[in-house]
C-alpha cells in the first residue's frame, strides 16, 4: 500500500514540478531509470517466490544505478559513452524480460 | 492454490502495517517514478536533443551542416540558370524585335504592306492622251532620287521591278495592269523634297504643261496612305550568300 502511494507521489511529484534535468546528469538519468526498474521487476519477481526482503531490494536496487551510472561514466571518459549506455540498455532490458517472463509463469502460470 | 495465496498476500501487504525496510522501498519506488516521469518530460521537451550525447550532437550537427551546404549549392545552381533563362529571353526578344523591323521595310521596299506618311499626290490630267509612258517613268525616277519610299500610280504600287509602258489601246501598261489618265501618283516621303524634285525648270511638271490638253499637279498631304500591294515573288535564281 504505501508502495503503491510513493510510487504515485513520485509521479505527481514529476508531472507537477516538471523538474529540468541537470546537464551532469543528463546522460545518467536514463541509464538509472532503467537500471532502477530492473531492481523493480527483480523484487517483484522475489515477492511473488517468497523470497521478498526489504534490504536485499534497497542494496539492489542502488547498487544497480550507481553500476549503471558507473559504466556509462567510465564510459564517456573513454569516448565510448554511446556504446557502453546502448549495451547496458540492452543488458537490463534482456534483465527486466526475463524477469518479467518469471512473473508472467508465477501470475498467470503459463 | 498459489493464485488464491498470491491474492491473499497481496491483500495482507496492502494493508498490513509498513515497516521501516518497507518505508525506504516505498522512498526509492517514489523516486523510480519522480525520475521516469522526470526522463520522459525532458526527452519529448527537448526532442530528445537535450539528452543527446556529445558525439551523436556532433553527428547531427554535421549531418545538418553537409545538408545546408548541398540546398546552398542548389539554391546557387537554380539562380544561375534563372538568370540564364532570363537573359535568354532578352536576347529573344531583342531579336524578334528587330526581325519585326527588318520585316516592315522590306515589306514597304517590296510592296508587300502597306506605308502610311507625308508625301505628295501628282495628278495628271491628259485628256488626249499626250503625256507617255516616258513622262511618268521620268517622274517616278525624279521622285526616287528625291527620295521616295512608297509608290502608287492610280492603284498599283510601284516597286523596283514595276515596268510603265505606253499600253497599244491608249493609256499606260503598268507593272500588268492597264491604267487610263487622269493618273493620280501617290508618294510618301519629303513632302518639300518631293514637290521641289517636280517643280524644278524643265523637270515633270514643265514637261506635261507642255503637252497639248495635259496639265499636272502636285498636292502635299501630312497623311498620305498607300494601300496598294505587289504580291511577293520567290527570286527564281538569286539565292542569300553567305
Amino acid at each position: 500500500m504505501i508502495v503503491a502511494l510513493a510510487v504515485a507521489i513520485g509521479v505527481t511529484l514529476g508531472l507537477v514540478l516538471q523538474p529540468t534535468v541537470p546537464v551532469d546528469l543528463q546522460p545518467y538519468l536514463p541509464i538509472a531509470v532503467v537500471a532502477a526498474l530492473d531492481a523493480l521487476f527483480g523484487g517483484v519477481r522475489a515477492w511473488l517466490e517468497r523470497i521478498f526482503d526489504d534490504k536485499v531490494f534497497v542494496v539492489s536496487f542502488v547498487s544497480n544505478i550507481l553500476v549503471a551510472a558507473l559504466i556509462v561514466y567510465v564510459g564517456d571518459k573513454l569516448g565510448v559513452g554511446g556504446e557502453l549506455s546502448t549495451a547496458v540498455v540492452v543488458v537490463l532490458g534482456i534483465r527486466i524480460f526475463s524477469n518479467a517472463a518469471a512473473i508472467r509463469r508465477h501470475v498467470f502460470r503459463a | 492454490m498459489t493464485t488464491e495465496t498470491t491474492g491473499t498476500r497481496l491483500r495482507g501487504a496492502l494493508l498490513s502495517r509498513p515497516s521501516r525496510g518497507r518505508l525506504i522501498v516505498a522512498v526509492l519506488c517514489g523516486l523510480l517514478g519522480f525520475g521516469l516521469v522526470t526522463q520522459v518530460h525532458a526527452t519529448s521537451a527537448t526532442g530528445g536533443l537535450g539528452s543527446a550525447r556529445t558525439d551523436d550532437l556532433i553527428g547531427i550537427l554535421s549531418d545538418l551542416n553537409s545538408r545546408g551546404d548541398r540546398l546552398r549549392a542548389e539554391i546557387a545552381d537554380l539562380q544561375a540558370s534563372e538568370q540564364r533563362l532570363q537573359s535568354g529571353t532578352g536576347r529573344d526578344q531583342a531579336a524578334l524585335d528587330e526581325a519585326r523591323a527588318r520585316l516592315n521595310t522590306l515589306g514597304i521596299l517590296t510592296g508587300t504592306v502597306a506605308a502610311r506618311g507625308p508625301g505628295i499626290v501628282l495628278t495628271v490630267m491628259d485628256p488626249r492622251g499626250r503625256v507617255g509612258a516616258a513622262v511618268l517613268l521620268d517622274a517616278v525616277q525624279e521622285l526616287r532620287d528625291a527620295g521616295a519610299e512608297a509608290l502608287q500610280l492610280s492603284g498599283v504600287r510601284i516597286i523596283a521591278s514595276t515596268a510603265i509602258t505606253d499600253d497599244p489601246r491608249g493609256g499606260l501598261d503598268v507593272g500588268g495592269t492597264r491604267v487610263t489618265a487622269p493618273y493620280r501618283l501617290a508618294v510618301i516621303g519629303g513632302t518639300d523634297t518631293l514637290a521641289q524634285a517636280l517643280a524644278i525648270p524643265g523637270g515633270v511638271l514643265d514637261t506635261v504643261d507642255g503637252r497639248p490638253g495635259a496639265h499636272a499637279v502636285v498636292t502635299r498631304s501630312p497623311h498620305l496612305t498607300v494601300t496598294a500591294l505587289q504580291p511577293l515573288r520567290q527570286p527564281r535564281y538569286a539565292r542569300p550568300a553567305p
